[in-house]
């Protein structure tokens, strides 16, 4: 990736801090999440002093959801006190989603929007990299929220459209599906039996909001604990259907799995069985409720006798 | 198909709620119809109180197939614990499709307190096609590598 360009920082960081500055002066919020930059590239970062805001960055690099702070999980950062948080139009469907389940109240948070045309893959970067087709992040492709509608501010002018990534994710699940069972079988239980069980992927989740995870019952122990290709079968279903019709597509599960798991292939097919079954799309709306836990007289049943 | 295969008698368990299907097998046995012996059933209050991971539970253990069977549409005894479970058993489903678990393993049905036919129906047919799939050694292969573990599936 040497030759790539590097790429300068998406419009509207002046005005992100600006507007980050006058409510951490003004005493709107008590502290700011947002990206800045570090020795190995991009981060999250807090800041609570307003002479701090200067640091705030967003450019390509900039790919973590940082709704994960809001997570009710995290009581530390709640402790903070309130919140002021930049987010890209997929970290707004993050946010929607804990309003949507009664996590979050609108005035726990104020959003600052900034409009995205894509990020990268890779966030360890010296310096932000122009998109290209190979280090794109593939969920970017096809995005349906870059005039995101939930937030207090929107900052930067409109991007042009991220460029389609080598592979598509629909792309490797349409190829996924067209395999026979059994070579189905064969993948995801080999890429399961990777599995370390750290639980990174929930703890990293905006949408994982469970005080207790089930995984951690052991009275009785629905899922083996240990790290063998059964328990580990059980732990990504089950992380997975507990994500459907509530997943916002962030990627961040599959970035921090240490062992390189594609979930993004699983919880993007679980987006296609809620939208084909029940028409459903996750958007930024916090009044349209989710597809589970919700329900239709004359939902589909042909797979029942 | 294979003498292991003719001899091969699956062991299924069903998951039928309180008010409807459990009657309706109570009613198939009192009516003395023949069915497969296979099945194993276990009674929760409502299709609803259904985890999905029940049927994960269940192949762990050693089931070679799984019933899920409870009040039809409008019938629910809590107005609408089928309705919440037939958007979940249809999404997981789904994603066990995608995984690679034949369908065929899992049978999902509404049999009603008066349909003893129906349940006798709905067992013989699941047996049936679950004794064509013949046992479900791919999910056993994933058990871990100590005689605890196998002991469980050992009839």
């Amino acid at each position: 990736m040497t030759d790539v360009a590097t790429a300068p920082a998406y419009t509207g960081v002046e005005d992100m801090r600006r507007i980050a500055r006058e409510l951490l002066e003004a005493g709107d919020v008590r502290v700011i999440i947002g990206w800045e930059h570090a020795r190995r590239g991009a981060r999250p970062v807090f800041v609570s002093d307003p002479a701090d805001t200067d640091k705030l960055i967003f450019d390509t690099r900039c790919v973590h959801n940082l709704v994960t702070y809001l997570n009710p999980r995290r009581d530390a950062v709640a402790e903070l006190g309130k919140i002021g948080l930049v987010v890209k139009g997929c970290d707004v469907k993050a946010v929607a989603g804990l309003l949507r389940e009664a996590q979050l109240t609108r005035d726990d948070v104020v959003l600052i929007g900034v409009r995205c045309g894509g990020v990268l893959e890779e966030n360890e970067l010296p310096a932000a990299l122009a998109l290209t087709p190979e280090n794109v992040a593939p969920r970017c492709h096809g995005c349906d929220n870059r005039e995101p509608t939930l937030t207090d501010h929107l900052v930067g002018e409109p991007q042009p459209e991220p460029p389609r990534p080598v592979m598509t994710i629909d792309e490797r699940v349409a190829a996924l599906d067209a395999q026979p069972l059994e070579e189905r079988w064969a993948f995801w239980t080999d890429q399961f039996s990777k599995c370390v069980r750290c639980y990174a992927c929930r703890q990293v989740c905006p949408l994982c909001i469970c005080e207790r995870c089930i995984v951690e019952k052991t009275q009785p122990q629905w899922i083996e604990s240990s790290a063998h290709p059964r328990g580990n079968f059980s732990w990504n279903i089950t992380r997975a259907i507990h994500l459907a019709g509530r997943c916002v597509d962030c990627g961040e599960c599959e970035r921090f799995c240490p062992v390189g798991i594609p979930l993004s292939l699983l919880n993007r097919k679980l987006q296609h069985i809620v939208r084909d079954r029940y028409d459903y799309t996750v958007s930024d709306d916090p009044e349209n409720a989710a597809p589970i836990g919700d329900y239709r007289l004359d939902d589909q049943q042909e797979f029942i006798k | 198909m294979t003498d292991a295969q003719t001899d091969f008698e699956p062991r299924i368990t069903a998951f039928v709620c309180n008010w409807c299907t459990y009657t309706g097998a109570d009613l198939a046995g009192t009516s003395r119809l023949h069915m497969a012996s296979n099945v194993r059933i276990i009674r929760l209050p409502c299709t609803g109180r259904i985890d999905p991971l029940f049927i994960v539970k269940a192949f762990e253990r050693g089931a070679d197939g799984v019933i899920v069977s409870g009040c039809h549409p409008a019938d629910c005894h809590y107005t609408s614990g089928n309705y919440h479970a037939r958007r979940r058993f249809a999404v997981f489903h789904d994603i066990m499709g995608f995984v690679g678990v034949d369908p065929g393993r899992m049978t999902f049905s509404w049999v009603s307190a008066s349909e003893g036919a129906k349940w006798k129906d709905v067992v013989d047919e699941a047996v049936s096609k679950v004794r064509e799939l013949g046992p479900y050694e791919a999910y056993r292969a994933l058990a871990p590598d100590d005689a605890s573990a196998t002991a469980e599936v050992t009839p």
